[in-house]
């Protein structure tokens, strides 16, 4: 045995994935936030962000220094450990679910045989840091916040898994890779149009994003679970949310609009990457689009229109895709 | 590669490290919301151990199902109650059932731990079987079929005496 040490190659892999995942979901969220402020302006009949910087394209790296020059403020009678943990919490899994995403053939940390349980199965973890968040900030909104929140996860996370189910079983695998591949000739939204409404939707209410963003709803609740937050620790919240609808957008582009496939562009060499980027920020737009222009649903709209509707159609949906696959 | 043995049993032992402080955290805790979440950082362990044992599919089931179903679902039942650990103490029956607790504990623990000491434990094998998704699927469906479909008539009880208990109190709201 030799004495010194080398360094082995796969531990600078995970410190080079490490920051570039980071760098992915500030950028993520900084054109997201840029994106939506400037759109909720146009839909509004109003220029949006126009001061800092060009048409305003500065505004959000003005909002990160403004955040993190701000004071962390812990309020007395709130559980202080845990409410030092839940922003972290939050983050957790917004690192995490890069892992599997394939932004083209190579270009992919890992590829797990069970690449999509992995990512909902992460995503979840993310619920139980609003839980903590709203509980341990001791506060009547933060509390009914969170409520809300669970309550809403807990109804859409059912049509959600019955509408990816009826993909997996129509590739029989959960190897996001494999998924992808399987969509050469048709993507998967031709032979599964229901469940992939009912995954937008039900993504849509698992993002917490309007028409179904009671559980932050500014007029009836501040800001719900983070109300007591600020500082860095409230832009943690901030970045999870944008991430996790760039996860949201990501799944259903990998299992329902062909992933990374496309036309091969004749100047770049990571044509699929961007072909995947593409997809994933047009899902996007549609998912701001639709916040600002319906109004916020009622809860008990909501969770009516989950058990009601869209389980039954989940479970129809994979009842015939079973049928259809087998015959 | 030594490195990566070293990586793997520090691992190991930081899952059952999580695994331990959370039962204790879970058993000391004063508030039921920490208990819940020191069951869900025993749970997290359990996954990582399943991990360990080569099988990513029942680790990352674990977090799904236990952290993410379970402990979520018994967080909001606590935080819908009323601070059901104050009307304990109010009613003094943390110190009345105290020697009870002490009853059941001993109850399981002390056979688990007499099988515990007189079992012949054989040395563990390298790697015990194929644990992955296609295996424990035809497992599942065609060597357990009866105990998996079992399972799942337990599962609709469940739900049939939630329906039940929820059709009475509709009927009391109005």
């Amino acid at each position: 045995m030799g004495t010194t040490i080398l360094l082995p190659p796969e531990l600078l892999r995970m410190v080079f994935t490490a920051v570039v995942v980071i760098a992915l979901v500030f950028l993520n969220s900084l054109i997201l936030g840029y994106v939506e402020r400037k759109l909720a302006g146009r839909f509004q009949l109003r220029p949006g962000p126009m001061e800092v910087g060009p048409h305003g394209i500065l505004q959000l790296m003005a909002d990160a220094v403004k955040l993190l020059g701000k004071q962390f403020i812990i309020p007395q009678a709130a559980n202080s450990p845990l409410f030092r943990l839940a922003p972290l919490l939050a983050f957790v899994p917004v690192g995490a679910s890069f892992i599997v995403v394939p932004l083209s053939q190579k270009l992919q940390v890992r590829d797990l045989d069970v690449g999509l349980v992995f990512i909902v199965a992460v995503m979840a973890l993310n619920m139980v840091a609003t839980l903590i968040a709203g509980w341990a900030s001791n506060n009547k909104y933060s509390l009914f916040g969170a409520m809300r929140s669970v309550a809403q996860s807990v109804a859409y996370e059912i049509p959600l898994l019955l509408s990816l189910v009826a993909v997996v079983l129509m590739t029989h695998t959960f190897n996001m890779q494999e998924i992808v591949l399987s969509q050469d000739n048709i993507w998967h939204v031709v032979q599964q149009p229901v469940a992939f409404l009912i995954y937008f939707i039900a993504g849509m209410a698992e993002t917490h994003r309007a028409p179904f963003d009671l559980p932050e709803a500014e007029s009836e609740l501040t800001a719900g679970f983070h109300t007591e937050f600020s500082g860095i620790r409230f832009s943690f919240f901030f970045l999870a949310e944008y991430t996790n609808m760039f996860f949201v957008g990501s799944i259903a582009v990998v299992l329902f609009l062909g992933g990374w496939h496309g036309p091969q562009l004749p100047f770049m060499d990571y044509s699929a990457a961007v072909w995947f980027l593409l997809k994933v920020y047009s899902l996007l737009l549609v998912m701001i689009w639709v916040r600002w222009t319906f109004p916020r649903v009622r809860f008990d709209q909501l969770l009516n229109f989950c058990w009601k509707y869209l389980t039954p159609i989940a479970l129809v949906n994979l009842l015939v895709t079973a049928v259809v696959v087998k015959l | 590669m030594i490195f990566y043995r070293y990586v793997a049993e520090i691992v190991f032992f930081l899952f059952i490290a999580a695994i331990f402080f959370g039962a204790v955290a879970s058993l000391r805790a004063r508030y039921l919301m920490n208990a819940v979440l020191g069951l869900a950082l025993a749970l997290a362990g359990v996954a990582g151990l399943f991990y360990h044992l080569g099988s990513p599919f029942l680790a990352l089931m674990q977090l799904l199902i236990g952290i993410g179903a379970i402990c979520v679902i018994l967080a909001f039942g606590i935080m819908t109650a009323p601070r059901p650990e104050q009307e304990a103490e109010k009613l003094g029956a943390v110190k009345r059932n105290k020697p009870l607790a002490v009853v059941a504990c001993l109850a399981v623990s002390i056979p688990l731990i007499l099988t515990i000491i007189g079992t012949q434990w054989p040395p563990a094998a390298v790697r015990v079987g194929d644990f992955s998704v296609k295996h424990l699927g035809e497992n599942l469906l065609h060597q357990f079929c009866l105990s998996f479909e079992l399972i799942s008539v337990v599962l609709l009880a469940a739900i049939l005496g939630a329906l039940a208990i929820a059709r009475i109190g509709r009927g009391d709201w109005e």
